[in-house]
């Protein structure tokens, strides 16, 4: 098993957002996980990356086998942890060249390998582009400054294809896309799937799903993983809304 | 192509030549000639650089091994195969690199300051009578002076009887065999892990083993003199090119002008000077090496450029010291003089040793640097990154007397732990439809304290002067300090000042955002760092701006966490 949640309490500031997560990720799945807003989908992803600002407070998080929580931020990075994130930070002044020519060469250190001259990588970053039909100028440009909702989201994408991760934890990449750079983002995505990684896509919109189609789909609702079902469940959650799951949990609260 | 020296605890050890991918694509760029301040005496090298990607070694010139031999310094320049792309692991190595001493044989002047000790440099220079006379001058104004406290410095006294004010390599035989040579020497080089082979070239058993390049090094000369460039050590010039140096030595920064300058024009021990004729349009970038090595020891370098009418060149310095736990002061004066349509570009590195983390030793830079736009349309550029010293107390300047004359000041100062800098420019506006432009960065970590303090005077008569100042300050942690000090004013009607400051801490999104992506906190905030300081570091000439982004993330190392 690639990664293995069980019981999951982060908060902070003293506040509980996850409430008890029980998930297990196996390589070459794909996993959708869905759920109202405020529900804590964003801080499980920050969680697993290892953000600092959330105290786990119970829980375990195996990957690879290992205990996940002991490890710094990037040293899941190198390990394969990938999250592109739902607000893409601005760096002014970096090159997303350069950007991520020290993410990869500290990626590739990690890994025992040479790190990549300027003309190999630059071949390598022309091929990445390609696959995630990233236009050339933003390479140029000071990562994510100015750049528009969907061209973050792109870049997002085109870092994912650069880094190759085991596990990629996608949060709303899909919002702000207009219908062409989601299927770009989706063709990239499929792209990049193979037997040995996996990834974790949160999304609000069924539409994504028609195109990245998940193994499993899992509803977070008030922190907890509520419901897990097949792709038909996000047909229906995006038919029905989240009221019938609110009802549901009201239900178990009472009959529990 | 790059080139750096770098100390191996035996003198100069060149790094450079590096045949990255990024220097074949620049493959047509010529390099310049260096003049090496070693303790404050000149040595005039021309570090190669050899155009042909093919060349993986650096090749040093004949005359620079003569040189060498002369100050028994020979064989101590390394000659290292390219290394390239080695960049990354380079940054991630801690502490102060430079920090070796070099154990050579030195002649002091006596200890302390006195008329006789300026006797003494003068006579030891065989200087003419004017140059004597000059220091001394100088030396019975600074008597009178107090030491400056108006800076936001912390500035503990130097006693000037404890501080020896010349040291010179003492000149010494060519060995024959391995077995002459010191065994210390030989200890270091094993430690450095040089073969033995090596070993035998460097400690200069075998020097016409190294690559010569006599053809390189012509090159330079021929097309220098060609055009008329004087490009050699103060000693020299004084020697050879008295008239300029009296004409303009002291005409930009007045032997009266501060304290140090002051200390400076009485005891300078050597330094640079560089005349562009007229209409002449210097080829290739000059650059000067600053070296303190011995202890005890002040370093008082006078550096003089004068570019004539229309003339143009790009000068670039660079400075490391050694490691020490006593502080080492260093009061240099650098003067430029540009005459109509003349334009300078000086670029500076520092990097003397800042002290150690908990604040012992660390070098005293306090330095005088000035520029005048004398003649119309003339331009002065200065671009500096301050990565080093204990204290820094300077504030290079344009005097922009010219009409339409043009001064810029690009800075980034980097301060962590103890360090303190306070350091700025002034751009005193004398002339019509003057223009000047102040980037400044300002970086602090640690428990250091980083000041930009910078003056803006538009005189009556300069109309229609502009002004553009910027004065970032970055912030990592919450126990170093910034401050930002304008001095502004205006004195007529039809000119525009614009001054913007900002202060601002790198956040825990954008260390989150780099980590995430496989970046240790230090890397991160290096990048970040570079990112911020990026504006004046796109100033600085190719060779120099790597070094300047390596030094950045170096001297920013242990600041997180
Ligand atoms: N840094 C923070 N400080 C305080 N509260 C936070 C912080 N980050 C998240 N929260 C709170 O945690 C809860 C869960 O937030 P989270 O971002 O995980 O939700 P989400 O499911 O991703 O929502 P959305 O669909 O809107 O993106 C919210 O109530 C949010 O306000
Ligand atoms: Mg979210």
């Amino acid at each position: 098993m690639l990664l293995s949640i069980k019981n999951l309490h982060a908060s902070i500031n003293g506040k509980e957002i996850l409430k008890g997560i029980d998930l297990d990720v196996n390589q070459g799945e794909v996993h959708a996980i869905m759920g109202p807003n405020g529900t804590g989908k964003s801080t499980l992803a920050s969680v697993i990356a290892g953000r600092e600002v959330f105290d786990v407070t119970s829980g375990e998080v195996i990957y690879k086998g290992r205990n996940l929580l002991k490890l710094a931020v990037e040293e899941r990075a190198r390990e394969g942890i990938f999250l592109g994130f739902q607000y893409p930070v601005e760096i002014p002044g970096v090159s997303i060249t350069n950007f991520m020519r020290t993410a990869v060469n500290e990626v590739r250190k990690f890994k025992g390998l040479d790190p990549l001259g300027g003309g190999a990588f630059l071949k390598l970053m022309e091929e990445k582009k390609k696959l995630v039909e990233l236009t050339s100028n933003l390479a140029n440009r000071s990562v994510n400054e100015g750049f528009s909702g969907g061209e973050k989201k792109k870049n997002e994408i085109f870092q994912m294809a650069m880094l190759e991760p085991t596990l990629a934890i996608l949060d709303e990449t899909d919002s702000g896309l207009d219908i062409d750079a989601l299927r770009v983002v989706a063709n990239g995505v499929n792209k990049l799937r193979t037997k040995d990684n996996a990834f974790m896509v949160i999304t609000h919109y069924q539409r994504l799903l028609d195109y990245i189609i998940p193994d499993f789909v899992h509803v977070l609702f008030e922190g907890k993983i509520v419901k897990s079902g097949s792709k038909e469940l996000a047909l229906e959650l995006e038919e029905k809304g989240y009221d019938w799951i609110r009802k549901e949990q009201r239900d178990n609260g009472i009959a529990g | 192509m790059r080139y750096r020296m770098q100390d191996t605890g035996y003198g100069m050890r060149d790094t450079g030549c590096r045949m990255t991918a990024q220097v074949k694509m620049h493959e047509s760029r010529s390099a310049g000639m260096s003049i090496l301040v070693w303790n404050g005496i000149g040595i005039r090298f021309f570090p190669t650089f050899v155009s042909d990607p093919r060349i993986e070694k650096i090749c040093v010139t004949k005359q620079v091994l003569e040189y060498l031999n002369d100050l028994s310094l020979q064989g101590q320049l390394v000659i290292m195969e390219s290394d390239p792309d080695n960049i990354i692991n380079e940054v991630t190595q801690s502490d102060y690199k430079y920090g070796f001493v070099t154990e050579i044989e030195t002649e002091y002047a006596p200890i302390g300051l006195s008329e006789d000790t300026v006797r003494y440099i003068s006579l030891k220079k065989n200087e003419p009578e004017f140059m004597l006379e000059y220091r001394l001058k100088a030396f019975r104004h600074w008597l009178t002076m107090k030491v400056p406290e108006w800076a936001h410095l912390d500035i503990p006294p130097i006693d000037f009887q404890d501080i020896y004010f010349y040291a010179a390599p003492k000149k010494k035989k060519q060995y024959e065999s391995l077995d002459q040579v010191d065994p210390e020497l030989l200890a270091t080089f094993d430690k450095l892990g040089i073969s033995l082979e090596e070993q035998k070239k460097l400690a200069g058993v075998a020097v016409d083993a190294v690559i010569d390049s006599v053809s390189v090094k012509t090159t330079f000369s021929e097309t220098l003199s060609k055009y008329g460039i004087i490009f050699c050590s103060m000693s020299e010039a004084i020697q050879n090119h008295p008239d300029l140096v009296k004409q303009y030595l002291g005409s930009v920064v007045p032997y009266t002008d501060n304290y140090y300058a002051s200390l400076n024009s009485a005891v300078f021990s050597d330094g640079s000077f560089c005349y562009i004729p007229k209409g002449v349009r210097c080829p290739v970038e000059l650059s000067t090496y600053f070296r303190i090595n011995a202890a005890n020891t002040g370093q008082f370098e006078r550096t003089l450029i004068v570019a004539d009418e229309g003339a143009y060149v790009s000068y670039m310095e660079g400075c490391t010291a050694p490691q020490r736990d006593e502080n080492q002061l260093h009061a240099a004066v650098v003067e430029i003089v540009a005459m109509k349509d003349a334009s300078v570009k000086y670029s500076t590195v520092q990097n003397w040793y800042p002290g150690d983390k908990s604040g012992k030793g660390g070098i005293y830079n306090f330095v005088t640097k000035r520029g005048i736009c004398k003649g119309s349309n003339s331009k002065i550029s200065w671009t500096q990154v301050e990565t080093g010293s204990a204290i820094t107390w300077k504030y290079p300047s344009c005097i922009l007397l010219g009409d339409n004359s043009v001064g810029e000041f690009y800075s980034v100062a980097v301060t962590n732990n103890h360090q303190q800098a306070d350091t700025g420019t002034k751009m005193l506006h004398l002339g019509k439809n003057t223009k000047s432009t102040i980037i400044s960065k300002g970086i602090s970590a640690g428990k250091s304290n980083n000041s930009y303090r910078g003056l803006v005077r538009i005189s009556r008569n300069a109309a229609n002067s502009r002004n553009y100042s910027q004065c970032d300050s970055l912030l990592l942690g919450s126990a170093c300090g910034a401050h930002t000090w304008p001095y502004i004013q205006v004195e007529n009607k039809s000119s525009i000042v614009e001054h913007e400051a900002t202060t601002s801490k790198i956040s825990e999104d954008q260390l989150f955002y780099c980590q995430q992506r496989g970046m240790d906190a230090e890397s991160a905030i290096g990048l970040i760092v570079n990112g911020y300081a990026k504006e004046v570091l796109k100033q600085l000439p190719m060779e120099f701006a790597v070094e300047a982004q390596k030094l950045l993330s170096i001297s920013l190392e242990g600041s997180v966490g």
